[in-house]
C-alpha cells in the first residue's frame, strides 16, 4: 500500500512541518514505513516550498512521490506547478483564497476539497499559522491515511513547546470538517 | 640549582638513544631549546608518561621523535589542531606543541590564533629562526624586512608577524619571547608555561646558520647570536622607547601572565550546564 | 548509561541525525566539525548530545582542524568522528592520508553535494566517490561505506566505527544531501542489541614497542594509545615497526604500505557488504550504491512487471571493491547498467570488474535530482 502525499505552498506556511508530522505519525505511531523529503534551496526561504511523504506497509524503495495519491496546495504557484502530477482520483486539498485560478477540467478527475483554510484556522485558534495543522486534520479525517490518535501524538511531539493545545484544537477542527466533507 | 645537572644526564634520561643523532645542522638552536624544555620538565618533576609532544612539519617538528615521551608528529601547521583533540579527549595529559615559525604562523596561523582564543591547555614552544630551514631557506612570515631568503632573494618586502604579541592579543595566559642565548629566562619561562592552565607560549629566536644565516652574511651561530643581541630589546627598555626607535627591533621578555580559565575547565562547566539545562542534573 | 534520545524503539529522523545517534551508540565520544550544508545537522545533533554523555563536541576553525582534532582524540583513546561535505572533504584529504599512514581509527562522513567547488550545496550528488577512495595523495587503503536509507545510515555508522577500530583505519561514510535531510523511520536499538568493537591495545611490553608491527599476523597492530606509559611516537613519515622515521630505505616503505593494504584486503570478505534483489534469474543487472539504489529497486520491480528479467546488486561497501562479485555477475547477465549521480565513477570500477564478460552501460545524471525509476527503466528497455 504505497501512498504518496504532496504538500506544497510557500515558505512560512508550515508545509515542511505538516509533512514531518504526517510521516512521524505513520512511522512512530502506526509502525508503518514512512519517508519525508523536501526541496531545499533558496525557495525554502519564503519562495515555493514543497515536501513529500511516502507511507507504506513495506520498505519504501524510491523515496519521492511519483504520482501523489493526496496533495495539498497552499499557493497558486504550487497549484499551477504540481496539480497535474497527481494521480487520477487523488484527494486534493486547496487553500481556496490563495488559489484563485483553478483548473476545473482537471479537477473533475479528482476529489477536491477547496476551503478558506487560513480563515478557518484563524477563526478556530486565533492564529492563521495553525492552518497547516488544520489541513492535516482534514487530510487524515477524510483519507484515514493514519489514525487520528497517531496524528495527535505526532502533533504533540513536533510543534513548539507550549503550543500543543492550540495546534490540537486546529487539528480537531480539521477532523470535524472532514466528517462533513465525507461522501 | 638546575644547571648542576649535566647535559648528559638530561640526555640519558629523556632522549631516545635509538633515534640519535638528530637531523639538526651544526649551530642549529633547536637542540638548545629542546634542552631548556627538558630541564624545565625535569626541574618540575613532571612524569614522562603524562606529557605528549605534538608537532607539525619542519626541523623543529622532528623533536617529538627524539624525546622518550608519547609524541605525535603530524602534518604541516596542524599541530595545535591535533593537540585540541588529544587534550579534550584526555585532559589528564599535558601537551607540549613544539613548532617552527613557518609551521605555526604561516600554514598553521589560523590554528594558532584559534587555539589561543579557546585558551586550549597547551604549552607552545616556538622556534623562530626567521626561515624555512628544512626546505632550504625560504622566507617565513617572521622574516624581518630586508632579510634574504630563497623566495625573496632581493630581501623580504613583507611585514613580519610578531608571534608572541599575536598570542597576547588572541588571549594567551602566558606569552614570552627570548633568544636561545637567554637560557636562564628561557628555562624559567617554560617552567612557568608548563605550570599554567590555558594556552601558554614561549618563543625563541633560534639560529639557523645553514639556511638563514648563510644568506644574510651570518654564516655561524655566534654571528647570529651577536646579531640577536643587536636587534633585541628587553621589554622594560622597550617601554621607554619611541616606536621609530623600535623599528627593526625584536622585543624580548614576558608579555602576558594571567589566569583565565582554560578550555578544559570551560568545557567541564559546559557539560554541567548542558546537564542542568536538560534536567539531567540539579 | 542514559542516552539523550530514545532507544529500543523506532523514530522518524533525518539521515544526519541517524548518523549522530549511531555514533554515540557505537561509543563515539569525540566530535569535531565545521558547519557545512548538508552535514551541519550531524554536528548540531552531536553538539546537543555529546555533553550529556560526557563526550566532546567542538567547532574547529576549519575542516583541516576538524579531522586533525579527531585523529588526536583517537590517539588519546577516544572513538572520534567528523562530518562534512565536498568542500570540507577536499580540505580533509591531507589528514585523511595521515590517518591512513598512522593507522588511526576515525570515522569521516561526507554527505555529498553537487560539485566541484561550492557547486550545489543543497542538492545530492555522488561525485566524490573516487575522491573518497583516492583523494589523498600516495598509495593508500581505507574503507568507504555508502548507505541508501536512513536506517542504513544508522547501521553503517555503527559498522564504520567497528571496522575503524578493528582494522585501525579511517573509514569514510559517503552519504548525500538527499539522505542527509530525508526523514525516515529508523529503529534505534537498545545498546545491548548492538555489537560494538573496541580497538586492540598492546597485551604486553613487546607489543607496545611495535606500534606499527604485526604481532598477531592479521596486519593490524595493537594501538598503544597516549597516556598509558607506552611512550609511543607517531609520525606521518615512512616509519618502521617501532614508529621510527625511515624515509630512505625502499623496503621500509614497501613493508609499511604493503601491510596497510594487506590488513584491509586480506579481510575484504568481512569488510565488503552488498545486497542483491531479484538477481537469481536476472539477465539484466543494475549495480548501484547509495541513494540511487532506491530508484534502482523500483526500476527492477517495474521491469519485472514488463517481463524483463532484471535484478540489482546494491553495494554498501564501495571500497575495498568486490571485483570478483562483479565478474561473476557479468558471467551471468547480458548487460549491466550503472546508474549514478555523476558522469561516471562507479561505472569504471564495475567495468573493470566485468572484465569484458558483459556490456556495462553508465546511466549518468547530474544536476541535483536522484534518478527516477522511470529514467532507469527507460534506459534498460530502450
Amino acid at each position: 500500500m504505497r501512498k504518496e502525499v504532496l504538500f506544497s505552498g510557500f515558505g512560512g506556511q508550515g508545509v515542511i512541518l505538516a509533512s514531518v508530522i504526517l510521516g512521524r505519525a505513520a512511522a512512530v505511531y502506526e509502525n508503518l514505513y514512512a519517508v519525508q523529503t523536501q526541496s531545499y534551496g533558496p525557495e525554502s526561504r519564503g519562495g515555493a516550498s514543497r515536501a513529500e511523504v511516502v507511507i507504506s506497509d513495506e520498505p519504501i524503495d524510491y523515496p519521492k512521490a511519483i504520482t501523489p495519491d493526496y496533495a495539498v496546495f497552499f499557493s497558486q504557484e504550487a497549484y499551477t506547478k504540481f496539480l497535474h502530477t497527481v494521480k487520477e482520483g487523488a484527494t486534493v486539498i486547496v487553500e481556496k483564497d490563495l488559489v484563485p485560478h483553478r483548473d476545473p477540467e482537471f479537477e473533475k478527475r479528482l476529489n477536491v476539497i477547496a476551503l478558506p483554510l487560513t480563515e478557518i484556522a484563524e477563526e478556530t485558534t486565533g492564529l492563521s499559522l495553525t492552518m497547516n495543522i488544520l489541513t492535516l486534520g482534514i487530510l487524515v479525517g477524510v483519507t484515514g491515511i493514519v489514525g487520528r490518535e497517531s496524528i495527535e501524538k505526532a502533533v504533540r511531539d513536533a510543534v513548539p513547546h507550549g503550543t500543543e493545545e492550540i495546534n490540537l484544537r486546529a487539528l480537531r477542527r480539521g477532523f470535524e470538517l472532514a466528517e462533513k466533507l465525507k461522501p | 640549582m638546575m644547571y648542576l645537572k649535566s647535559s648528559y644526564s638530561i640526555r640519558d634520561k629523556y632522549l631516545r638513544r635509538d633515534m640519535l643523532p638528530t637531523i639538526f645542522c651544526p649551530g642549529c638552536g633547536i637542540g638548545s631549546v629542546l634542552q631548556f624544555t627538558l630541564r624545565a620538565i625535569d626541574d618540575l618533576g613532571l612524569s614522562q608518561d603524562e606529557i605528549v609532544w605534538v608537532s607539525g612539519i619542519g626541523c623543529s617538528s622532528r623533536v617529538p621523535g627524539y624525546v622518550n615521551f608519547d609524541g605525535l608528529h603530524t602534518t604541516h601547521g596542524r599541530a595545535l589542531a591535533f593537540a585540541t583533540g588529544i587534550k579534550l579527549a584526555n585532559p589528564d595529559l599535558k601537551i607540549i606543541a613544539f613548532m617552527g615559525d613557518g609551521d605555526s604562523a604561516a600554514i598553521g596561523g589560523n590554528h594558532l590564533i584559534h587555539a589561543i582564543r579557546r585558551n586550549l591547555d597547551v604549552t607552545a614552544i616556538i622556534i623562530n629562526n626567521f626561515t624555512y630551514g628544512m626546505t632550504g631557506g625560504q622566507v617565513a612570515p617572521t622574516t624581518l624586512k630586508g632579510l634574504r631568503g630563497t623566495t625573496a632573494p632581493y630581501g623580504q618586502f613583507e611585514n613580519p608577524f610578531d608571534i608572541a604579541q599575536l598570542a597576547v592579543t588572541a588571549g594567551a595566559n602566558y606569552a614570552a619571547r627570548w633568544t636561545v642565548f637567554n637560557y636562564l629566562q628561557g628555562i624559567n619561562s617554560i617552567k612557568k608555561a608548563l605550570q599554567k592552565e590555558g594556552f601558554t607560549l614561549v618563543e625563541f629566536l633560534s639560529p639557523c646558520p645553514v639556511s638563514f644565516g648563510r644568506r644574510n652574511r651570518m654564516k655561524t651561530a655566534p654571528e647570529l647570536i651577536r646579531w640577536y643581541q643587536k636587534i633585541t630589546v628587553p621589554l622594560a627598555k622597550a617601554k621607554k622607547m619611541k616606536p621609530e626607535e623600535l623599528e627593526g627591533k625584536v622585543v624580548i621578555g614576558e608579555f602576558a601572565d594571567r589566569d583565565r580559565p582554560g578550555l578544559v575547565r570551560e568545557y567541564r562547566e559546559y557539560i554541567k550546564r548542558a546537564k542542568k539545562m536538560m534536567g539531567w542534573e540539579q | 548509561m542514559r542516552y539523550p534520545f530514545p532507544v529500543g524503539r523506532s523514530d522518524f529522523i533525518q539521515g544526519d541525525e541517524a548518523v549522530a545517534r549511531a555514533a554515540i551508540l557505537a561509543g563515539c565520544r569525540f566530535y569535531a566539525g565545521y558547519p557545512i550544508t548538508p552535514a551541519s545537522e550531524i554536528f548540531e545533533a552531536m553538539a546537543l548530545y555529546m555533553p550529556l554523555v560526557d563526550g566532546v563536541s567542538i567547532q574547529m576553525e576549519d575542516e583541516i582542524g576538524s579531522i586533525a582534532a579527531v585523529i588526536g582524540a583517537s590517539w588519546a583513546g577516544a572513538k572520534a568522528m567528523t562530518a562534512t561535505s565536498g568542500p570540507g572533504f577536499s580540505l580533509m584529504q591531507e589528514n585523511l592520508g595521515y590517518a591512513v599512514m598512522t593507522e588511526t581509527p576515525i570515522v569521516v562522513v561526507n554527505m555529498m553535494r553537487g560539485g566541484p567547488s561550492t557547486g550545489q550545496p543543497t542538492f545530492p550528488a555522488q561525485g566524490d566517490l573516487m575522491q573518497a577512495i583516492w583523494g589523498t595523495h600516495g598509495d593508500h587503503m581505507l574503507i568507504v561505506l555508502s548507505p541508501s536509507t536512513v536506517q542504513e545510515a544508522f547501521d553503517l555508522t555503527i559498522r564504520a566505527f567497528n571496522l575503524a577500530e578493528k582494522y585501525r583505519t579511517p573509514v569514510v561514510i559517503l552519504g548525500d544531501a538527499e539522505l542527509a535531510h530525508m526523514r525516515e523511520r529508523v529503529y534505534i536499538p537498545n545498546p545491548d542489541e548492538i555489537e560494538v568493537v573496541e580497538r586492540k591495545l598492546p597485551a604486553n611490553e613487546d607489543e607496545a614497542k611495535l606500534p606499527f608491527g604485526d604481532p598477531h599476523g592479521d596486519g593490524v597492530p595493537p594501538m598503544p594509545i597516549f597516556g598509558r606509559g607506552y611512550r609511543t611516537y607517531v609520525t606521518g613519515l615512512t616509519h618502521d615497526e617501532s614508529g621510527h622515521p625511515r624515509t630512505v630505505e625502499p623496503e621500509v616503505q614497501q613493508k609499511l604500505i604493503g601491510r596497510i593494504f594487506r590488513k584491509i584486503l586480506d579481510h575484504k570478505d568481512e569488510i565488503i557488504s552488498y545486497e542483491t534483489f531479484e538477481l537469481d534469474d536476472a539477465e539484466i543487472a543494475i549495480v548501484s550504491t547509495g541513494i540511487v539504489s532506491r530508484s534502482a529497486i523500483r526500476a527492477v520491480k517495474m521491469l519485472r512487471e514488463r517481463g524483463v528479467r532484471a535484478g540489482l546488486l546494491k553495494l554498501s561497501t564501495v571500497w575495498p571493491f568486490d571485483f570478483e562479485v562483479i565478474e561473476e555477475l557479468a558471467e551471468q547477465v547480458r548487460k549491466i547498467y550503472v546508474p549514478e549521480m555523476n558522469l561516471g565513477q562507479l561505472y569504471h570500477l564495475v567495468r573493470e570488474g566485468a572484465n569484458g564478460k558483459a556490456e556495462v552501460e553508465l546511466i549518468a545524471k547530474i544536476g541535483g535530482e536522484v534518478h527516477t525509476p522511470m529514467e532507469i527503466m527507460e534506459r534498460v528497455v530502450g
